[in-house]
């Protein structure tokens, strides 16, 4: 039995320690917005968070998370009010399959929760990692841009959730 | 789910009868098919639009989603007429019926960038005859004059007072159809041509967005699917993998699955045509327990093909003549007087479509009805290839499109469902197939290879007088033909007889006539009197498809780095030499000096002497004229592309920011191909297999783009592919004048 933090709540999963944490959430905990593209840690589809740092869960077995803090894209948005990215996302429509953008805006979020004003240098580095087959990087990089300009106060999702 | 749950009654009383826009009214016929989620009471226009007895407006999408955003683009046009906002309409994905064929092909399949095209019109009429219903049944039943009343944000208006739709939906139901119906005129659009947000982006960013993989997971509250949440009630799912041969086309002998049957969460093993399938509770367990299958295989003929002597098999073809697929002039004749014959010689490898989003699909049967969900650009097809698969009748077989991680042409074969009805019937289990990503790399339907021998003559002015072309490489269609056939067959013809005319009977109609996306684009855009394109088929043996832009995604980058070659031999400036030989085709020399304009064409050698380079070219295909240049430097070695201008027109624009969105997209997946893309064989084994060693490109690797949309009000056209065919050789034609090396080969390695 491995007990951790998902989306504020203590959950236990009685699993084989191995699993990855990816199956974890969608299969047993069902959230499936943390989605699969390789299962090798290459694609970034399956980003969350563990304890704030973007993470793949497709190659993070569930015994790494005991006794840790993980936000998945079901839980970045606080109730009906959108995390920033997530507005940024909207206002420059960036979506179009779609299906890489939960670990794009997990990856984006976990950047801006400790860099508000990050450099292209930075964005490079931290989102190469989330393929987009559909072409979206410019507009990713546009919507990063605005939120670094915009000067908002970033949510940190790590001290959102300890205080929850 | 039971039957009760997903109601199969039909209330259809409009029919669109011909494209020319004489609507009748009908009665749902004794016999007529059901439409998947329409609603009892509700007022159904054409099976796609239906107003609720509540004053909802759902909206049935004939085509499919994969990215494109024909949800929205499609719900706009009804909107217009409706003089309501999209927003207000709910979208539902209609599953198959014969209603929401693609006019243009026939089918229900979404692809060749039609969407737009073939149902701006129809959809405004539906929807148009829609509003005139409900405002004559808002007339009858409120005794006003027709005048007094009019349609506007969902409501029906007299002066200040707003009334449900729903109100008049009974009455309406009764009275007879319009005979003929106005659509606004363009001077009159509220969201043609304006409307810019995407309807799918919440879902999209909050991760409520139902996928094919998301299918079977917990429902989520307040939310409905565009499934309509018909996925609620699957009893035990199992999850399966599926162990194919490394050579596609291979069979089992034996297997040791009997040993497996034991290990954590798995339920069952199965044979099926091509394979041994694992079922689990879990995803993880199966693809864990796959990983301890042994099998034994019955290889194809495909295990005799390698990359290498494939090239030398095109290399060796490339003098030959096969079938002619187009003539013009007396081009021989020219060729024979000529002094001077330029030639080139390019080649394209295979491809993968690489979806971020494995192909995967969900099915269960029952006695009499099975329920298949998937990410599908043709539900058509997929019912029937499920019918193939099951002993359901295919009419009682209801197909459910969910959202789709990525298409680009690679949902439109249907192998996933008939590999998961095999498994689902073998097993008697509901399941779900998902392919790893090495799965989905190692079984594509490809993008043909292609080489392609280039010869011209220019005139003493330096005007084109002769151009000849020879393809080689092998035919999309041989291999589409299967998965389409039993879907245009009528169901009483066996389905042997199906498989016997697309395996057998193929080889005769391919002698007989070119297959069109295996030279679309070699010879169209420019000024020539004397044409002449070959065909000359070699075919390995490797499964091909639609590969975003067909042909043009390797005719755009021979033709258009040829036309550079030709340029330099008759010593003008590229766009000049484009320009001079587009006097009968005004849209593309327009889109190309636009261009130009925008990328500063003109100053160019200012910006070489910064180390920046551009390269020109311009495709017309799917009915849009693209014009793009590439700029980048020689950064250790290898190009890097720093910006890309694009000028596309479209015709009548519907959204504006989905097409810079597609044009955007369609840049960064053909620069992925341009500089990475491809795939090899080795004793007919794809050698590539996950993100690793078929790199696509990376945010720090794109470039920034800017779009501009010529205005137009011609008929709309594609959007979707156009952006692709003119980008490798932009590229290859700025490495050219960076480096002074011509890259014929794709992908472009300068070393
Ligand atoms: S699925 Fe985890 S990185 Fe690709
Ligand atoms: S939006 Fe389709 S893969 Fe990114």
């Amino acid at each position: 039995m491995i007990s951790f933090t998902l989306n504020g709540q203590q959950v236990d999963a009685d699993l084989p320690p191995d699993t990855p944490l990816l199956w974890v959430v969608r299969e047993h905990f069902g959230l499936s917005g943390s989605k699969f593209g390789c299962g090798k840690g290459l694609c970034g589809a399956c980003t969350l968070h563990i304890d704030g740092a973007a993470t793949r869960s497709c190659v993070m077995p569930l015994a790494a998370v005991a006794g840790r803090a993980v936000t998945t894209i079901e839980g970045l948005a606080q109730g009906e009010q959108l995390h920033p990215v997530q507005q940024a996302w909207l206002a420059h429509n960036v979506p179009q399959c779609g299906y890489c953008q939960p670990g794009q805006i997990m990856s984006a979020s976990a950047l801006l929760a400790t860099n508000a004003k990050p450099s292209d240098d930075d964005i490079d580095a931290a989102m190469s990692g989330n393929l987009c087959r559909c072409g979206t990087y410019p507009r990713i990089r546009k919507a990063i841009k605005s939120l670094a300009a915009s000067g908002v106060q970033q949510f940190d999702p790590k001290v959102q959730e300890v205080s929850q | 789910m039971s039957e009760a749950k997903m109601p199969i009654a039909r209330r259809s009383f409009l029919k669109m009868m011909g494209a020319g826009g004489l609507l009748l009214a009908m009665p749902a016929a004794a016999g007529d098919k059901p439409y998947l989620y329409s609603q009892a009471q509700a007022l159904n226009c054409a099976g796609v639009l239906q107003i609720s007895p509540a004053g909802v407006i759902t909206f049935f999408v004939p085509r499919a989603e994969m990215g494109q955003g024909i949800n929205t683009g499609l719900a706009t046009l009804i909107a217009e007429e409706l003089n309501t906002p999209p927003e207000q309409i709910q979208i539902l994905h209609g599953g198959a019926h014969e209603d929401y064929k693609n006019p243009i092909f026939d089918m229900q399949v979404t692809g060749g960038s039609t969407s737009i095209y073939a149902h701006y019109q129809p959809l405004r009429q539906t929807a148009a005859m829609a509003r005139e219903l409900l405002l004559d049944a808002a007339s009858e039943k409120l005794n006003m004059d027709r005048g007094s009343l009019h349609l506007r944000d969902g409501k029906i208006w007299l002066a200040s007072k707003a009334y449900s739709l729903g109100d008049f939906v009974e009455l309406a139901q009764t009275l007879p159809a319009p005979q003929a119906v106005n659509l606004k005129p363009q001077s009159k659009f509220r969201f043609i041509g304006q409307y810019n947000k995407r309807l799918d982006a919440m879902a999209k960013i909050t991760g409520q967005a139902r996928f094919g993989i998301d299918v079977g997971s917990p429902q989520i509250p307040g939310h409905t699917s565009v499934i309509n949440n018909s996925d609620a009630n699957i009893p035990n799912l199992k999850k399966a993998a599926l162990l194919r041969c490394p050579v596609i086309g291979g069979t089992v002998k034996s297997h040791n699955g009997d040993e497996l049957k034991s290990l954590h969460g798995v339920v069952a093993v199965v044979e099926i045509f091509n394979g041994v399938a694992v079922l689990a509770e879990h995803h993880w367990q199966a693809k864990k327990a796959l990983t301890q299958l042994v099998v034994q295989w019955q290889l194809p003929e495909l295990v005799k093909q390698s990359s290498p002597a494939i090239r030398q098999q095109f290399n060796a073809a490339l003098d030959q003549r096969g079938q002619q697929a187009f003539t013009s002039g007396d081009t021989d004749a020219v060729f024979a007087g000529a002094d001077k014959i330029i030639t080139a010689d390019y080649y394209a490898p295979f491809l993968a479509h690489a979806t971020m989003e494995p192909m995967n699909c969900t099915v269960w049967l029952q006695k009499d009805v099975a329920d298949v969900w998937v990410p599908t650009q043709a539900p058509d097809l997929s019912q029937a290839m499920a019918a193939e698969f099951c002993d359901v009748k295919r009419d009682n077989i209801r197909v459910h499109s969910t959202y789709m991680g990525g298409g680009f042409g690679r949902r439109s074969n249907q192998d996933y469902v008939a590999e998961a009805v095999a498994i689902a019937k073998a097993s008697g289990e509901p399941v779900q197939l998902l392919f790893s990503r090495e799965d989905d790399i190692q079984n594509d339907y490809y993008r043909p290879a292609s080489a392609a021998r280039y010869r011209a003559v220019l005139d003493s002015q330096g005007r084109i007088q002769a151009w000849d072309v020879n393809r080689v490489g092998p035919n999309i269609m041989a291999y589409t033909v299967d998965h389409i056939l039993e879907a245009v067959l009528p169901q009483f013809i066996p389905n042997a007889f199906a498989d016997w005319l697309s395996k057998r009977g193929y080889g005769v109609f391919e002698d007989w006539k070119v297959d069109s996306s295996s030279v679309e684009g070699l010879w169209e855009d420019y000024d020539c009197a004397n044409k002449q394109v070959w065909q000359t088929t070699v075919d390995p043996g490797l499964r091909l498809g639609y590969w975003r832009s067909v042909g043009h995604s390797f005719s755009g980058f021979f033709t258009e780095s040829f036309i550079d070659e030709l340029a330099l031999a008759a010593g003008q400036d590229p766009l000049a030499f484009r320009l001079a030989h587009t006097k009968n085709n005004p849209r593309l020399a327009a889109v190309l000096n636009k261009v130009a304009q925008l990328s500063n064409w003109q100053q160019r050698a200012e910006l070489a002497a910064k180390g920046r380079y551009l390269g020109l070219a311009s495709v017309f295909s799917f009915n849009s004229y693209v014009a793009q240049v590439a700029e980048l430097s020689i950064v250790g070695g290898q190009p890097k592309v720093h910006k890309v201008y694009c000028v596309a027109d479209c015709g009548q624009v519907v959204n504006p920011d989905t097409v810079k969105a597609q044009m955007e997209g369609g840049i960064v997946f053909a620069l992925s191909a341009a500089l990475n893309g491809e795939i090899t064989l080795k004793d007919g084994a794809v050698e590539q297999s996950n993100f690793h060693d078929y790199p696509l490109l990376r945010l720090n690797e794109s470039p920034e783009v800017e779009v501009a949309i010529v205005p137009s009000s011609e008929a709309p056209s594609g959007a979707g592919e156009p952006g692709v065919p003119p980008l490798a050789a932009a590229v290859a034609n700025a490495i050219f004048a960076a480096s002074g090396k011509r890259l014929r080969d794709l992908p472009l390695r300068l070393s």
